[in-house]
């Protein structure tokens, strides 16, 4: 700085004039940030060096800047506060695009910083130089290229602020090594938000909430859609869901982003919705007059071919992103506002009704659900001599209960059996990637869970296939002694892959099958962590006890029947009531299920 | 600039797009930050919508804020997304559809208007019937030698594409257009 005056004026006190690097330290604990992932570089040198001469602030590091992202986004999600990853300039960044995309797709709050070369060298091709910024752009809610020190906490405390607001989302800040050095002043965290161009509604409009719930009184056949946005909204919009269902007797059914937020016991549940969902709730779906979307956004996985998607139905939609709102299905009453806020006026209005619809209006939509429920679609064939994949969550399930569970999975087979056969009371408990479906994404998300929560049991539900993608997170639970359980259904294939090339390639395995598999076992003792092994369904409850005594990381390669399907299914093309059944489907059923058109699809 | 019109979202949305495209011209007030741009392109190009005419420049530089006049083609239900979409965008303020609100003030349209400069390069006779096409579209002479002339010309587009046709026999060599500056009539602000 030039500045040669001594007098320091009333705002540049000694206490907020401080190095770019503290204030990013600063910033952080101001927006109450405990953990950091990441991974060092040259370019975040600065910074990380603030971080070893303070206490406040614990970093995890881990392997590789994917797993900091994923394990941010496990931390996130099983706490409700937002996750921070950091990283370096350049391969650091580039990393850290798949949790990005991962977590603006499944709506995480995330800031992740990352360091950036000295503002001089941008544009030159410097060593460990990207365009981060343009990099990340369509993978973020916002991101910023920070140019000026003084600049920098109040993007900081707006980052936060974005992430976490309105529909959450990821968000990057690129920090130059030379804008870390410098000195500047620290500005505290505004009170109330800055009148900016980002001022996102929570409140619905009351009319409109008003019309819904009298569409909803007059309804014979109505269901509740929920999804990922009544947990992202918070404990409270759950408890009010209880509530709404409590007081409507409304049938409900949930998307994989939204288990737990209805509990699975309770008598209204009819399990998940779409392509691997429950008989029940897919042909409530189809046949419903009236259905109620909440914090859901109609994605294909859900819908199946859209001009067939429940035909019969008026439609409301409770979201908090505009763009959600007749993107896919066009919808009769939409309703902007945070799910929380809007049920809560919701289930106001519900019991000021001047009279209440009797229970005799839906009873003989309830007598139908129970005959769809009768049809008990998630049944599998039990086997004395292999262990089936259905049996194995089974039993892992019951295991887990009267513990204090989460859990995380990868993405494929092994990720749709446990959201059909893991049963979820409480919201924040399930950490799945729906939305983009990273392999790799539930060994790092269970990290980041266990290090918010220490004492909990938490279990990555994982396939033999993508546990491979992010493995190397192993060394960073063993580093910082996080006892996660990491339960393979191995069936030494891609599951998904080979079950769509069954379905529609002919069942020529094309690079599907795991060769070369690595032995889990040693590998978990290479490691330091404990390795088992199971293949008999009789051990199997004896092992599953012993893996939730041990204190330590565990690698359980259970092996089950290698090729068994993954249904119910709605296949691609079809419609909610054209689901492929398991004890329908043979060799012929399965070989003809798709046509021509279906094929193109994904 | 895709050639071509996708369908919103869904993977299965295999029934052909019955409803028609429309052709519309957005107004979009954005915060004048770096990226602001290509935050707004890239939305475009990323979602398969059409731009079929884009401006932009500061028009509030005590607010910082920039005005971006868009024109795009879909079926309603695409228009809208893309408004939403657009609102999505952090630094953006608003997306005013112009040509919606044209509709609802009763007018079949917004004001357009577009410059052009156009460069025509001839002798003798064709010099002549150059400059009387241009006075009659109520194009000025900008810039001249013995052999060309460059004419400044203001209208709607249509009215820039006739005179750009009529002048290609006469030696036309160069065009630069500025797309289109668009505005409601009446006395309402934006």
């Amino acid at each position: 700085m030039t500045n040669t005056n001594t007098q320091t004026p009333d705002n540049q006190t000694p206490d907020n004039q401080m190095t770019g690097a503290e204030i990013v330290l600063r910033a952080l604990k101001d927006n109450g940030v405990e953990h950091i992932f990441g991974y060092p570089g040259g370019a975040v040198l600065p910074i990380y060096d603030e971080i070893f001469q303070q206490d406040d602030i614990q970093h995890i590091l881990v392997r590789h800047e994917q797993g900091a992202g994923h394990a941010a986004e496990g931390y996130a999600r099983s706490t409700g506060k937002v996750g921070v990853m950091l990283v370096t300039s350049g391969p650091g960044a580039t990393n850290a695009v798949t949790p990005l995309q991962d977590a603006l797709m499944d709506s995480v709050p995330l800031v992740c910083l990352s360091g950036q070369v000295p503002t001089t060298l941008i544009g030159s091709d410097a060593f460990q130089e990207c365009d981060t910024v343009g990099i990340t752009r369509p993978c973020t809610k916002h991101n910023w290229l920070v140019k000026d020190v003084n600049e920098l906490a109040g993007i900081i405390h707006e980052a936060f602020r974005i992430a976490q607001t309105g529909r959450p989302g990821p968000v990057v800040v690129d920090i130059p090594k030379d804008v870390q050095f410098a000195t500047g002043t620290y500005t505290p965290k505004p009170e109330v938000a800055q009148n900016t161009s980002y001022q996102p509604r929570t409140q619905g409009d009351i009319n409109a909430i008003q019309a819904a719930v009298e569409l909803m009184a007059s309804a014979r056949r109505p269901i509740l859609y929920t999804g990922g946005g009544v947990v992202n909204s918070g404990p409270e919009a759950s408890r009010l869901l209880r509530e709404l269902v409590e007081l409507s007797d409304f049938p409900i059914t949930s998307t994989l982003m939204g288990l737990g937020a209805y509990p699975a016991s309770g008598k209204n549940w009819l399990g998940m919705l779409g392509m691997h969902g429950s008989y029940e709730a897919n042909m409530a779906m189809h046949d419903c007059d009236v259905m109620v979307c909440i914090g859901a956004r109609f994605d294909d996985r859900i819908t199946g071919r859209i001009n067939a998607f429940s035909p019969n139905s008026r439609k409301i939609h409770i979201d908090i992103d505009p763009s959600s709102i007749n993107k896919n299905v066009h919808v009769d009453i939409p309703i902007l506002g945070d799910v929380g806020s809007v049920l809560e006026d919701m289930v106001r209005l519900w019991r000021a009704l001047p009279k209440k619809p009797a229970r005799a209006q839906t009873e003989e939509w309830w007598t139908q659900v129970d005959r769809w429920r009768a049809r008990k679609s998630f049944s599998y064939k039990h086997s004395n001599d292999v262990i089936m994949p259905q049996y194995a969550l089974q039993r892992l399930f019951e295991a887990t209960r009267g513990h204090d569970t989460y859990i995380t999975t990868e993405v494929g087979q092994h990720q749709m059996w446990a959201a059909q056969f893991i049963e979820f009371e409480e919201p924040n408990r399930w950490m799945t990637s729906g939305g983009l479906g990273t392999m790799g994404y539930g060994l790092p998300a269970a990290i980041g869970v266990q290090v918010a929560h220490p004492d909990a049991l938490v279990i990555d539900v994982a396939g033999d296939a993508s546990i491979q993608m992010c493995i190397q997170e192993m060394s960073c639970a063993i580093q910082h002694n996080l006892p996660v359980k990491i339960f393979i259904l191995n069936n030494q294939y891609m599951g998904m892959v080979r079950q769509w090339q069954q379905l529609l390639h002919g069942n020529r395995l094309s690079n599907s099958y795991t060769e070369a598999m690595p032995d889990f076992v040693k590998l978990a003792e290479a490691y330091g962590a404990v390795g088992m092994y199971c293949d008999d369904p009789r051990e199997l409850d004896g092992k599953i006890a012993e893996m939730i005594a041990v204190k330590k990381p565990v690698i359980f390669d259970c092996r089950v029947a290698n090729l068994a399907n993954c249904f119910p299914m709605i296949p691609s093309g079809k419609a909610h009531n054209e689901m492929l059944l398991p004890d329908e489907a043979t060799d012929e059923a399965v070989a003809n299920a798709i046509d021509a058109k279906g094929r193109q699809l994904v | 600039m895709n050639a071509h019109q996708q369908p919103t979202g869904s993977a299965y949305f295999i029934a052909p797009e019955t409803a028609k495209a429309e052709s519309h011209t957005l107004s979009v007030l954005v915060a004048n930050e770096p990226g602001v741009l290509a935050r707004v392109i890239g939305l475009f190009s990323g979602r398969g919508y059409n731009i079929e005419s884009l401006t932009v420049s500061e028009t509030e530089h005590e607010a910082h804020l920039s005005r971006i006049t868009i024109v795009t083609r879909g079926t309603p239900t695409v228009l809208e997304q893309i408004k939403a979409q657009l609102e999505r965008i952090v630094p953006v303020h608003r997306v005013v559809d112009l040509t919606v609100r044209a509709h609802a003030l009763g007018q079949e349209r917004p004001i357009e208007r577009e410059v052009a400069l156009v460069k025509v390069v001839g002798q003798g006779d064709r010099r002549a019937e150059t400059l009387r096409l241009a006075d009659a579209f109520h194009a000025k002479v900008v810039d001249a030698t013995v052999e060309h002339f460059i004419l400044e010309i203001t209208g709607k587009s249509s009215k820039i594409d006739q005179f750009v046709a009529i002048m290609k026999p006469l030696g036309l060599v160069e065009v630069c257009r500025t797309g289109i500056a668009a505005m409601n009539r009446g006395p309402q602000g934006m």
